[in-house]
């Protein structure tokens, strides 16, 4: 009736919401009424799906059927650290080929943690004219026989990034495979392969190509080639370096300094394997234009890690291992004012002593000398309540706090207490505080300042913590915007997962592992919540087999509207309802 | 209401309250050495012990922590045969349970911890390539390895570079494949599981079913044991623990092997 009268022309609607980019936007919007879920969902040009498995391909097609731009994750985080095993899920074939169907427009494919074949990687080549960007973010699977179809064929390819993907290596050929007629390449990452590829292709390649800005070599390229790269790319933005190692000789040295010098635009660097600290010095010429600066490759001592940072008063962002010591945290502390993101791998992780200086202090000095700083990764083998409370009154604006204590329960060095207060004191004064993962000894009284204060926190891992059920209950019920819990070895069990049984609903995933969930708790769970896929893992056989009081090895839950999965392996089983029947 | 509030099952929330604190011990990770109780937690299927026993009596360990560098271990060194059934001539001498080990380099392995990535391991693990070596082909090597075992119905990694010796190694296995031991696993069928699984295992241990055996970097299946730990360390691509009726023929290769590259 008067509706019409106040309802904008479809393409003006259209045309609005297409400057509306941020996902929950778009959700929001494609909520207000049907027409505007309509209008809404055909202009949609790109979606992330968060769990592979919380939705379908035909769902995602028949809902969304222009998108240009597909992101998908497939295995849960823990599957970094070998807790998911082999063949357990993340198949990107079924979407792969969905999509080559449904979406002959489509230019960028983002996958993480899937599993990838050179058949998915063949079809990507064949079935997208406009193919963009293909990054495979911790995959696997696939082989450079793969990679040779998409040099091959996507003649619009953007951007090719494997980060961190373990790729069968079976030549270094794939990169000829690029025509030479191929010039739009802007991003390349190659650095997880692991033989050699043809040199002189790539440095044709590199050359050719004049909007290339990110280059991320692997460790098989030799020091001596990389003037050659950079001299070929003077443009570029983003370096990796292969190994950072070579003879020495002055004319390599100047030769090398003489190129980043002139690579006037270079604000981050990575790579750095083997590192003969003589040549370290080669960056200088740059380090004043540097933001970003990946070093935890890098088996240098702290004092040439410090001439280097001690340059890069621009620096925001630091990955390095605790070879930079406390010494050199506190060096960055005073040089480095714009730092927001540190990272500090342990060198040693499996050593039983400590094998360099560095504590619970070089974060300290960090977080008073850096007042920008928002994310934190911290491994060390030290840590007190009151070094925590001075970090959290420090840097109130910390939205990502993750700290490993090496030793699993760790008490306060000093005191000998749980670290709950410390912890506490993060998340009570962190307000923005998004991520945090918890290491060292920690009771209930840890989660119960979790659950009070944590109220924007969407994920949280915790290993060998807490006492009891009143801890996962604490999170569960406290945590408003909870959106990933993952949990090893605690001893938490049915009572608070059943209770909080509809809280799972309203979060992507949960992981339990080592935990003390018993088998009867999951099939209730799988039974009650239509709409979570209850997963249990194990590896001793079925676990109808032994009482329903067991612990289940494994336990991963997850919203989805897609019903159970078919590609289960066989050692992980699906409660829901048909099975909660015929097992009990 | 209770709905709304998202509870299902068991009881009223105020119960929380009073619940019960879990034993901590039943779930402490306990990292002995091996002989000792063992380190794993207790499930139903009984406390896991075996392989420890087993192998007490084949890995001998020499003063400075890295064992089995310079082992000369028998013909059939079988992993998973007991002390009782050797009837190689073995040199060296059985340690005692209760004599002081010396302790490996690195900590016993709990799987997935500290968390680091598995690339940053194996990229941090591996040396720099030989500066003179003239085809020096600068790969990762292949730390972590695949491990499967004959039916068992999935199969693991593991970073080698996580343990100093065989012992390690076969302890580390003992935890992750002791199970599939114990009975008949993999499907969703009906197991037969008997009410002893202890005295099952030491069955299997008697008869000698499993043998471990390597894939080397020439594409070949030898038994572990009968080279040094790092040579072995560097050249295997991935490990099987196999069935010993298919493990005939293996032993005598891995000696001539040995013998060609000596």
């Amino acid at each position: 009736m008067k509706k019409a009268a106040y309802s904008f022309p479809e393409e003006v609607l259209e045309h609005v919401f297409s400057f509306i980019v941020s996902d929950k936007d778009r959700s929001s919007i494609s909520l207000v009424c049907k027409s505007w879920y309509e209008i809404e969902r055909w202009c949609r040009r790109k979606v992330f799906v968060g769990n592979c498995y919380a939705v379908s391909p035909p769902i995602l097609i028949k809902r969304f059927p222009e998108l240009r731009s597909v992101t998908l994750k497939g295995k849960p985080h823990f599957a970094d650290f070998n807790l998911v095993p082999e063949g357990w899920g993340g198949f990107a074939c079924p979407w792969i080929r969905a999509m080559a169907g449904a979406y002959p427009w489509l230019e960028e494919i983002r996958l993480k943690r899937m599993v990838v074949s050179d058949e998915s990687l063949e079809i990507i080549a064949k079935s997208f004219r406009n193919f963009k960007v293909l990054v495979l973010s911790s995959c696997e699977g696939f082989t450079t026989e793969g990679l040779a179809a998409i040099a091959a064929n996507c003649r619009n390819l953007r951007e090719l990034d494997l980060r961190e993907s373990e790729v069968e290596d079976l030549s270094g050929r794939w990169l000829s495979d690029f025509p030479d007629s191929y010039t739009s390449l802007e991003s390349l990452n190659i650095s997880c392969l692991g033989n050699e590829v043809n040199l002189l292709a790539l440095e044709r390649l590199v050359s050719r190509c004049p909007n290339l800005k990110t280059l991320r070599l692997n460790r098989a390229v030799p020091l001596d080639r990389l003037p050659n790269l950079l001299r070929g790319a003077p443009q570029l933005a983003e370096l990796g370096t292969g190994a950072y190692t070579s003879e020495m000789r002055p004319d390599v040295f100047s030769n090398l300094a003489e190129a980043f010098a002139g690579c006037k635009q270079l604000k981050t660097l990575s790579g750095f394997w083997d590192v003969l600290p003589s040549y370290l010095p080669a960056v200088n010429p740059i380090c004043s234009q540097l933001i970003s600066l990946n070093l935890s490759y890098a088996t240098v001592q702290s004092p040439d890690l410090i001439k280097l940072v001690s340059l890069c008063e621009k620096l925001q962002k630091l990955w390095v291992l605790d070879y930079i010591e406390d010494d050199g945290l506190e060096v960055l502390a005073a040089s480095c004012k714009d730092l927001r993101e540190l990272r500090v791998f342990p060198s040693d992780p499996f050593g039983l002593e400590p094998n360099v200086a560095l504590t619970e202090q070089g974060l300290v000095s960090v977080s008073e000398g850096c007042p920008k700083l928002q994310s934190v990764l911290y491994f060390c083998r030290q840590m007190s309540n009151a070094a925590l409370n001075t970090i959290a009154r420090n840097r109130p604006n910390l939205t990502r706090f993750r700290l490993c204590i090496i030793e699993p329960r760790s008490p306060d060095y000093l005191t000998l207490q749980p670290l709950d207060d410390g912890f506490g004191a993060i998340v009570e004064h962190c307000k923005d505080l998004r991520r945090l993962s918890l290491s060292g000894l920690l009771t209930d009284r840890v989660f119960e300042y979790i659950g009070t204060y944590g109220k924007k926190l969407e994920m949280l891992s915790v290993a060998f913590a807490g006492d009891s059920d009143l801890g996962l209950h604490h999170v569960l019920s406290g945590c408003d915007n909870l959106r990933k819990l993952e949990i090893r070895d605690c001893p938490f069990g049915d009572k608070a997962l059943l209770a909080n049984a509809a809280k799972l609903e309203t979060m992507r995933s949960l992981w339990m592992s080592s935990c003390s969930v018993s088998f009867g708790a999951c099939k209730v769970l799988g039974q009650k919540m239509p709409r979570l896929n209850v997963e249990v893992m194990d590896e001793s056989g079925p676990p109808d087999s032994r009482p329903e009081s067991s612990p289940v090895e494994k336990l991963y839950v997850y919203r989805t509207v897609a019903g159970p999965r078919l590609d289960m392996p066989g050692f992980v089983w699906t409660m829901d309802d048909d099975s909660a029947l015929r097992i009990s | 209401m209770s709905a709304e509030k998202g509870y299902v099952g068991l009881g009223e929330v105020g119960e929380m309250e009073e619940s019960i604190g879990l034993n901590l011990k039943a779930t402490e990770l306990r990292l002995g050495l091996p002989g000792s109780e063992s380190p794993v937690k207790s499930t139903s299927l009984g406390a896991k012990r075996g392989f420890s026993d087993a192998i007490d009596g084949k890995w001998v360990l020499s003063g400075n922590g890295k064992a089995g560098s310079d082992l000369a271990l028998g013909k059939d060194a079988s992993l998973f045969s007991p002390p009782s059934d050797n009837t190689n001539n073995d040199p060296l001498p059985l340690p005692q349970p209760s004599k002081p080990i010396p302790a490996p380099a690195a900590k016993a392995q709990v799987v997935g911890w500290p968390p680091i990535r598995s690339f940053r391991k194996n990229s941090m693990a591996t040396q720099p390539p030989q500066k003179n070596e003239a085809d020096a082909e600068p790969k990762p090597g292949c730390l972590y390895v695949k491990v499967s075992m004959d039916g068992a119905p999935y199969l693991r990694k593991m970073d080698l570079n996580n343990y100093a010796s065989y012992r390690d190694l076969s302890s580390a296995l003992e935890k992750m494949f002791s199970c599939f031991t114990l009975g008949q696993c993999g499907s969703h069928g009906v197991s037969s599981r008997d009410n002893s699984s202890e005295s099952k295992l030491r069955d299997l241990l008697h008869s000698s079913e499993y043998v471990l055996t390597y894939e080397d970097k020439d594409g070949d299946w030898m038994l572990v044991g009968d080279v040094p730990w790092e040579m072995f360390t560097d050249s295997c691509k991935r490990l099987r623990i196999m069935k010993s009726s298919e493990a005939i023929g293996l032993a005598p290769r891995a000696m001539e092997k040995c013998r060609s590259r000596n």
